[in-house]
């Protein structure tokens, strides 16, 4: 499709025999927030490996701004190409401090010899300081990443994946194990980032997914089964029978 | 940037010199022998033994790479230094030959192998103390780190590599001494190895490399690319969708770690006089954990402290009680992991913090 930051096409993964994705289609475009919506097993987290190259597709396309082939490279081309991902268990570097887990994160310096005799520059600093901000952790800048409670665990990851300036962010189940005040103004942080940059975000939380305010894709046995607003699909019989009747 | 010397580490360097300058002068004749003179060898071995547990804590402590396979690298730099030393001997050996070792004359070798080319120049046996650990390593890890084998897998690899050079080097057709290795060693850099003043020189290399050792170290963990290494150990999988190429950090450590601990064979084996398979053993490369695990892993100057205490008690209680020895460093490997979970360098750095604090409310108490 024209225009389109990830274009996804008759994809197919099976572990085993089993389809975890079967002829998945998909398409964001930039600036897009799309919220992933499904039962348990339904791929979400799969797809997101094949996104981000941790899991190659047995069938289909995956393109990434119309040129470049996601299902032949593997998650470190991806993250350097401009796609984030947070995991569905909050992971970020316990012993290191909340603002060296955002200076790994941030964009650029990746290689070895960079690292090793390059320094933090003023601006990085700078950076630092205003995404600490951004994601409520400035008071706690010089903590322990591995001290932070899990609300805190789950916003430092997404404060990293805004270090790294992706084009997509791919936010697995953000709102686990938060508090109904967190889940809010975490829905509330991540409109906000979207329009920037295109958001997906695999949700199980109907209240958190009604916060986005966004198109809704709803996944069942690695497939699209409906895609709208969410009172749209809510509305599908078939969603219902399979999701949200329960 | 952390600051390279640290409290810590210059507390530990300034013990290090007093401890460089006052054993052999404590030794010397002049001072009437206050310790005995083998002393200054055995504490250089211990000097050693320092250099590669920090060595293994920078790959273990820091980027979570279990080896269990540091002895070989140990062993290989301590060879490449016995090939050196064999080669000084020149015609002085049994058989009189004036290039071939002892070794090579018995087994009825007509001419020096190609590998054994250039080790009379001490230059060159100096680049394959760490160029041969140093290329072991890499290879090694190119293709280990690549296929992302990782935790046990990698630990038994590790662990199954020494065992094959072990295995390898008791071959008579190796060209390595088979089963006696490299011994009868005479002098270094023309200096007579049992002289005083050569052990001496032996010994403050050992702890001006130690030294060296944890600085290089302290360098790269405390630089960027430390924390790289953290994130590698903590969380390799968030690492990598950073965007880093988590093998060649780890190959790149790994290398480094190597050759670190092939410096530290090189100085042990003079000081020692021999250098054999049994070097290679499984066993040895797991004390070398044990010494880190019990000093303090990932602090460096813990793994340095551990295995200086280890090696010690070692050498004390196999020399009482010889067969307790290993139910000794067993009980206290549990013990450690029990109850000192930050070494006794943790132990200690609490000890100190609840001493001060203890200290500051008592004169507060008096004050008031
Ligand atoms: N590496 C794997 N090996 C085998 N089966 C897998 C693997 N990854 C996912 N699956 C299976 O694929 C299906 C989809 O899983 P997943 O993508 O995790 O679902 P969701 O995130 O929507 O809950 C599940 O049935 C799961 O068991
Ligand atoms: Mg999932």
């Amino acid at each position: 499709m024209s225009g389109s930051l990830l274009y996804l096409s008759g994809v197919t993964k099976s572990f085993d025999g089993f389809a975890a994705i079967n002829g998945l289609s998909l398409v964001i475009m930039p600036g897009e927030l799309r919220a992933v919506i499904g039962p348990n097993g339904a791929g979400k987290t799969t797809m997101m490996d094949i996104i981000t190259g941790k899991t190659h597709p047995d069938r289909g396309q995956v393109f990434w701004k119309e040129k470049v082939d996601l299902s032949r490279i593997d998650e470190v081309a991806a993250a350097r190409l401009g796609i984030g991902r947070k995991f569905q268990k909050p992971t970020v570097i316990d012993s290191l401090t909340v603002a060296e887990n955002l200076e790994l994160a941030l964009k650029g310096q990746r290689g070895l010899t960079a690292r090793l005799f390059g320094r933090s520059s003023r601006t990085m600093h700078a950076d630092i300081m205003q995404i600490a901000d951004r994601i409520g952790l400035a008071a706690s800048r010089n903590d322990l990443a591995g001290t932070l409670s899990h609300g805190q665990k789950q916003w430092l990851e997404i404060g990293m994946l805004l270090a790294q300036d992706p084009d997509l962010m791919l936010v697995d189940e953000p709102a686990a194990g938060m508090t109904d005040e967190e889940t809010m103004r975490t829905a509330e942080l991540l409109r906000s980032i979207a329009g920037h940059r295109a958001v997906i975000v695999v949700e199980h939380d109907m209240d958190f997914v009604r916060a986005l305010g966004c198109k809704v894709t709803v996944l069942h046995q690695g497939r699209v089964l409906a895609e709208g607003p969410l009172d749209f699909v809510s509305a599908n019989p078939e969603v219902i029978e399979v999701y949200l009747g329960r | 940037m952390a600051r390279l010397i640290d409290r810590r580490m210059g507390v530990f360097l300034a013990g290090l010199f007093i401890l460089t300058v006052a054993l052999p002068m404590a030794s010397s004749a002049a001072a009437g022998q206050l310790v005995p003179a083998y002393l200054v060898s055995l504490v250089g071995k211990y000097l050693c033994y320092a250099l590669l547990a920090v060595a293994l804590d920078l790959v273990w402590g820091f980027c979570g790479i279990l080896s269990l396979g540091h002895g070989a690298f140990f062993a290989l730099g301590g060879y490449a230094m016995g090939m050196y030393l064999m080669r000084q001997i020149g015609p002085r050996g049994v058989y009189g030959d004036p290039v071939l070792p002892d070794f090579m004359v018995f087994l009825n070798w007509q001419e020096l192998p190609w590998f054994w080319l250039g080790f009379d120049r001490f230059w060159f046996a100096a680049l394959m103390v760490m160029a041969a650990p140093g290329l072991l390593a890499f290879v090694f890890g190119w293709f280990a780190f690549r296929s992302r084998v990782s935790g046990v897998y990698l630990s038994i690899i590790t662990q199954a590599m020494t065992y094959a050079l072990m295995l390898a080097f008791f071959r008579n057709e190796m060209g390595f001494g088979g089963n006696n290795g490299l011994t009868d060693f005479k002098d270094i850099l023309g200096l007579d190895l049992t002289a005083a003043s050569t052990r001496t020189g032996l010994f403050v290399a050992s702890a001006v490399a130690l030294a060296g050792g944890l600085m290089i170290a302290r360098w790269i963990t405390a630089s960027r690319l430390g924390r790289v290494l953290v994130a590698i150990r903590d969380a390799e999988e968030r690492t990598r969708f950073l965007g880093y190429r988590v093998e060649h950090y780890k190959l790149f450590v790994f290398t480094v770690s190597a050759a670190m601990a092939g410096v530290a064979g090189a100085l042990y084996v003079p000081q020692v006089g021999i250098i054999n398979p049994g070097e290679f053993s499984p066993a040895n490369s797991i004390e070398i954990v044990i010494w880190v695990a019990l000093g303090g892993r990932g602090t460096l100057i813990g793994a340095a402290l551990g295995a200086f205490l280890v090696t010690l008690a070692k050498t004390v209680l196999t020399g009482w009680l010889p067969e307790l020895w290993l139910f000794a460093l067993g009980g206290l490997f549990i013990m450690v992991t029990l109850w000192l979970p930050g070494g006794v360098l943790g132990a200690i750095e609490t000890g100190l913090t609840r001493l001060r604090a203890f200290a500051s409310m008592r004169t507060k108490e008096i004050e008031t």
